[in-house]
């Protein structure tokens, strides 16, 4: 995952590098759920900049099966190659592992407008899950599972209309 | 302890032995396998999905811990090396994950009977003083208890409900039981990770599984089976006759296709 384009930036003080490096992968979409960016996902760890130059980006998997996350590896890496912030390193960090928890506000309110029921606190206590689509909270659990691993299937009994969840993880 | 002591990640702490991250990754992998085998035949879109999920979570935890497992070999094979060139006698899977699926009620049993292995066993593990090993687990642990609240609810539902499949389900528990002994009776590897604090006891694990099966079958009306005499060793490579079978069609494409890419 390491890649040797973008020399340009690599002159330019690291502090602004990285802060330029939060700005372009706050557009790097979530490829299953595309209004999503990386970032609202709450995946994106340290963005540091190496005494060798090297930009370093660590990425938390939200899933270990996730087939989603060798390309979000990829996306990142490009992006931000593409924006002239290389040598680029993508690693994975499964320390403390990822939670549903770290999506950002930003995130959750693009999840519902996207028509998907964001994810409650994991320690929350569990309350009805509002419908996205009409707001009633008269709905129910069709399946604990998805389609895709982050994801579960409701069904809302005031509109009528199926949903999905993001899991609490 | 470990063959291959002097890789990066064991020059600070006591690393796990090889031997040792394969039975946790070739059990995920294996069960993997089977549960795959589910799709596009479960008995409902939703159970499909459920089990695929299921799958692809313990595919993804397999694929951590084989890959740390080759770096601990320290001879160049990576996860797919070893997921698709080991022999049976090489996996160090747990016999009861190679179990064939049977029908739907005997998936779920198998399901419970390892989700409430290794919610126990994640959970200790996450506390290794082998910190890969402890980040692993420490990620595989939130999916094991989602799996672990899937298959319930399903054995609950299936112990709990007609006579008929009451009766099944009685019956898978009764076929499966035998091969959770395995899962406690503490080899000299298991005693040697203990020893290095790599591991936890058997034991412990075991009393928190029993706890909670236990708690599962008494909502399911279901009966604990008696503990059974004789004992399986997959996890010494000595395998029931149905992993051969399993792998012949896990690693005939990249067999006949070495190299082979998407």
């Amino acid at each position: 995952m390491v890649s040797a384009a973008g020399a340009g930036a690599a002159e330019s003080a690291p502090a602004t590098r990285v802060a330029r490096a939060h700005a372009v992968l706050a557009t790097v979409p979530d490829p299953e759920i595309p209004v999503l960016s990386v970032v609202d996902l709450g995946i994106v760890r340290a963005v540091q900049v190496l005494p060798d130059g090297e930009l370093r980006v660590g990425l938390s998997p939200t899933y270990s099966g996730c087939p989603a996350t060798a390309t979000i590896r990829e996306d990142v890496a490009t992006a931000l190659e593409r924006a002239g912030l290389g040598p680029v390193r993508v690693v994975d960090v499964l320390s403390p592992a990822w939670s549903s928890d770290w999506i950002s506000d930003e995130g959750r309110r693009k999840l519902r407008e996207f028509g998907i029921a964001p994810p409650t606190r994991v320690d929350a206590p569990l309350l009805p899950v509002p419908c996205p689509h009409c707001g009633s909270v008269d709905t129910e659990r069709l399946s604990e599972f998805g389609s895709t691993p982050c994801k579960a299937l409701y069904r809302c009994r005031a509109c009528q209309e199926p949903f999905d969840r993001f899991k609490c993880l | 302890m470990s063959a291959t002591g002097d890789s990066a990640a064991n020059r600070d702490a006591p690393g796990a032995p090889l031997e040792y991250v394969l039975r946790l990754g070739d059990t995920a992998l294996v069960l993997a396998q089977r549960l795959g085998e589910w799709i596009g035949h479960a008995p409902a879109i939703e159970e499909d999905l459920g089990l695929a999920n299921t799958a692809l979570d313990l595919l993804g935890q397999a694929r951590l811990l084989l890959a740390y497992a080759g770096e601990i070999e320290g001879r160049g094979r990576g996860e797919d090396d070893l997921a698709f060139l080991r022999e049976e006698s090489a996996f160090r899977n747990a016999t009861l994950a190679e179990m064939p699926n049977g029908d739907f009620g005997d998936t779920i049993v198998r399901q419970l009977l390892l989700d409430a292995y290794q919610v126990p066993l994640y959970e200790r593990l996450s506390a290794s003083r082998d910190p890969r090993l402890a980040e692993i687990a420490a990620k595989a642990l939130k999916e094991s208890r989602y799996h672990l609240r899937y298959s319930s609810g399903w054995v609950v539902r299936l112990g709990d409900g007609t006579e008929e499949s009451h009766a099944r389900v009685q019956a898978s528990l009764e076929r499966l039981w035998p091969y959770t002994l395995e899962l406690f009776d503490a080899d000299e590897l298991d005693r040697a990770v203990v020893a290095s604090g790599v591991g936890p006891d058997p034991r412990a694990v075991e009393q928190d599984w029993s706890i909670r099966v236990d708690a599962v079958l008494a909502e399911a009306t279901l009966a604990r089976p008696a503990t059974a005499r004789y004992r399986w060793y997959g996890k010494q490579g000595r395998h029931s006759e149905h992993l051969g079978h399993l792998l012949a069609e896990m690693q005939h494409l990249p067999r006949v296709h070495p190299g082979a890419r998407w």
